[in-house]
């Protein structure tokens, strides 16, 4: 198995080159790092005391909050926070900084799906040994899963969590007397009914987003990747899958979904005009709609994410991220108390005042998270709504230590289903066969 | 029928070819006055006219979004503008978003193009001057190293040079930046070419047989003769520079040393993030403030810049 390991730690690079240089340079440190490391309570009130300085690398806006008000408190401390870009350009600094051994951060945030390839190659510290594992009762199932990233370890405290929920603009619906649909069929009477009616609008935009459709999947009880350890096994020929697969294909024969790609300028545009008339998305969503389609202010509502079966209550997690320590930083023990706090502690109500969503079970359950009106959504208590999908999410979903090149090439596969005559489930077998022959590279042993 | 008979009187074997050959030349001749002024090919002026709005679309495209408002421009078609005028607040806010942040990264591009880009061509420059001019063993070496690095693609070199600065403790400091801008291959090919055209060789003997040194030769003889190309090779470079993306992204992570092109993409960014905000308006707006010196840069320079080009372009 060493070997194995060996073969592994070099090849889950984001770039193959600098893989191939931290294993030339000795993957020395990872070795004899079996013996967990451990601080205690005491260690991280001496920490505090003593001061420093911790460098995060994070792009989620509330923590700039947080970091000013933990400053405030621990005067001898100070937070450099540092935007190292968001998602995958974060992850590739990241990953180079770790091949070169400098200039990693003492904290870092991590989305859950790209927490594996970290995980998995020990770059990120446990943090059994800090006292997380007595946490877990503070979070919602599908991030605390996230978290654990398929292994035993703690890999990071749950930053923010996206359990999903279904936007859709009242004003486009009421307009044209459609339902809202509480069932994926329902959905996609609905989508051809608001393309009969109005041509230039559809139901949601989407031109193939793995995150999207591995949350989809993971609402339709599909789990299409099992990983145990450096076992790895993909199959998207679940009955769960097949049900997605046969209700999306719908939509994509008789485009029925717009081809606007999610962020753009484009996207906001159609999420302000009606042209884009509903969003399966994480419960997140909010504060982006009201920063970002002020236009559209009263006209949306959240519903409760159509079901596969009518009468369920399934619901997925799309998004959301975690804050983690990077074995090569320094000063563990301040980093921890950065975390908890930021994660578990007083930060979370910041977090929550400045429009971000909790992961954490006392914020999600209390009445005055669950009572707030949204102004934007025209007074609906939406927290509500969404505290309620947090809760319905199943925690047995994992993804694989590989997610970020697997989704990287999903617009290479999946993505043709978009574009051409390519079926959706033919797409997802390409994915698949793309996925296993990368993990196969990488030492993994990958079972179809 | 001069010519042909000339032709005919230089030998026996050849007498057939020169016939053939003269003839086109001689009709060629006749059409010589019209040369001046060439004849307009319809097709040729289309596709330039083609040629030209392709690339000036996008441009007007720019101009035109800066005048809008963030709502403004989800209201409006791209190509015109929005009831309300906001090119002036949109400025305003780009220099006093996120306190001031936008003056302090066009700052950051300065220097870099400063001291990056005018380094580069000053060492260019000197090593075409010498590489042309002075006879040394290893010359071809020289030729072979310095075309292979123009064919070397910068983005090749970039996680190397990462990992040297990293281990050098440079990485988020403005010299990450600035020592990998000052090697331009391209540049000192072109300077090469270029002193080789430029200078000729007898007034540098001229020069050193009135006893200059060899300092002032370069700087009092050689140096006017390469202006154009100093020209050049400073627009290349600076283009280059005021418009480097990926090394700083890899170098720099600390914000207050990001150049325009990555201070504009964090902004964008902050589009696709949970919780962040959009401010398309303001990256469009510190979009067309970050062109405009280029813009003037090349109007500026453009006669020497031409010149610079076409020179060693024809063998006299």
């Amino acid at each position: 198995m060493p070997k194995h390991s060996r073969r592994l730690l070099s090849g889950i690079g984001l770039l193959t080159v600098l893989a191939l240089g931290a294993t030339a340079c000795g993957g020395s440190g990872d070795d004899g790092s079996d013996a967990k490391k451990s601080v205690s309570e005491a260690d991280v009130q001496a920490a505090l005391q003593k001061g420093g300085t911790l460098t995060v690398w994070a792009w989620e806006p509330t923590l700039k909050q947080v970091a000013a008000d933990f400053e405030k408190e621990h005067p001898g401390v100070k937070v450099d926070l540092v935007n190292a870009g968001t998602g995958n350009d974060q992850y590739k600094a990241l990953q180079n900084a770790m091949s070169a051994k400098k200039g990693v951060p003492d904290v870092a945030q991590v989305e859950y799906y790209a927490m594996g390839q970290y995980a998995l190659t020990k770059q990120l510290t446990d943090l059994k040994g800090f006292g997380a594992d007595k946490l877990s009762a503070s979070f919602s199932p599908g991030p605390w899963n996230g978290v654990k990233a398929g292994g035993d370890g703690i890999y990071g405290l749950p930053m923010d969590s996206g359990p999903m929920a279904l936007f859709y603009n009242k004003k486009v619906f009421d307009k044209y007397k459609i339902k809202v649909p509480t069932t994926w069929d329902e959905y996609v009477t609905a989508a051809h009914a608001l393309h009969t009616a109005d041509p230039k609008a559809y139901i949601t935009n989407d031109t193939g987003d793995a995150g999207f459709t591995t949350s989809m999947l993971w609402q339709a009880g599909s789990r299409p990747y099992t990983v145990d350890g450096t076992k790895v096994k993909i199959d998207f020929a679940d009955p769960g899958a097949g049900k997605y697969t046969a209700t999306w294909q719908k939509l994509l024969d008789d485009k029925l979904l717009a081809p606007v790609t999610s962020w753009s300028d484009e996207w906001y545009k159609g999420l302000g005009d009606g042209t884009i008339a509903t969003l399966a998305t994480g419960a997140w969503m909010p504060a982006n709609l009201a920063s970002g389609v002020k236009n559209a202010a009263g006209d949306w509502r959240v519903a409760p994410l159509p079901q596969w079966t009518a009468g369920d209550r399934a619901s997925a997690e799309n998004g959301g991220s975690a804050l983690t320590l990077p074995e090569l930083g320094k000063n563990e023990a301040l980093a921890y108390a950065f975390v908890e706090y930021a994660n578990a502690g007083k930060g979370v109500d910041t977090r929550v005042q400045g429009g971000a969503f909790p992961a954490t079970v006392a914020q999600l359950n209390s009445p005055a998270f669950q009572n707030t009106a949204f102004p934007y959504f025209g007074g609906q208590q939406a927290n509500k709504i969404f505290a309620e999908s947090a809760a319905n999410v199943a925690d047995d979903w994992s993804y694989l230590p590989y997610q970020v090149y697997a989704n990287s090439v999903f617009n290479d596969t999946v993505g043709k289903a978009y574009v051409s005559r390519t079926k959706l489930a033919d797409g997802l077998k390409t994915w698949q066969d793309a996925s296993v022959k990368y993990g196969s590279e990488q030492g993994f042993t990958v079972e179809k | 029928m001069t010519v042909t008979t000339t032709d005919a009187s230089s030998g026996t074997a050849s007498r057939r070819t020169p016939l053939v050959r003269t003839a086109p030349r001689l009709r060629s001749a006749r059409r010589r006055p019209e040369a001046g002024r060439p004849r307009r090919s319809v097709l040729l002026t289309v596709l330039t006219a083609l040629v030209l709005l392709y690339s000036l679309v996008p441009l007007l495209w720019l101009v035109i979004s800066a005048t809008k408002t963030q709502e403004g421009l989800s209201r409006s078609s791209g190509l015109w503008f929005d009831g309300d005028f906001a090119l002036w607040d949109n400025i305003t806010q780009t220099f006093t978003y996120h306190d001031g942040v936008f003056t302090r990264w066009l700052l950051n591009t300065v220097l870099y193009v400063v001291v990056g880009a005018g380094g580069a061509t000053f060492l260019a420059v000197l090593g075409g001057y010498a590489l042309a001019k002075f006879a040394f063993p290893g010359r071809r070496a020289v030729f072979a190293v310095v075309i292979g690095a123009v064919a070397v693609p910068g983005t090749a070199l970039a996680v190397p040079t990462f990992l040297m600065f990293s281990n050098l403790g440079l990485t988020n400091t403005p010299w990450a930046v600035i020592i990998p801008s000052l090697i331009s291959p391209f540049g000192l090919y072109l300077m090469w070419v270029f002193a080789g055209e430029a200078i000729p060789v007898e007034l540098l003997e001229a020069a050193r047989m009135d006893g200059a040194s060899e300092l002032r030769v370069f700087f009092q003889v050689a140096l006017p003769l390469l202006a154009p190309g100093i020209v050049t090779v400073s627009l290349f470079t600076m283009v280059a520079t005021w418009n480097n993306y990926f090394l700083p992204l890899i170098m720099i992570k600390d914000p207050d040393w990001y150049p325009l092109t990555l201070g504009l993409n964090s902004w964008n960014a902050q589009a696709a993030t949970a919780g962040g905000q959009p401010v398309f308006h303001l990256v469009i707006t510190g979009s067309l403030i970050t062109i405009v010196p280029l813009i003037a840069a090349f109007l500026l320079l453009q006669k020497y810049w031409q010149s610079g080009l076409a020179a060693g372009s024809v063998k006299e």
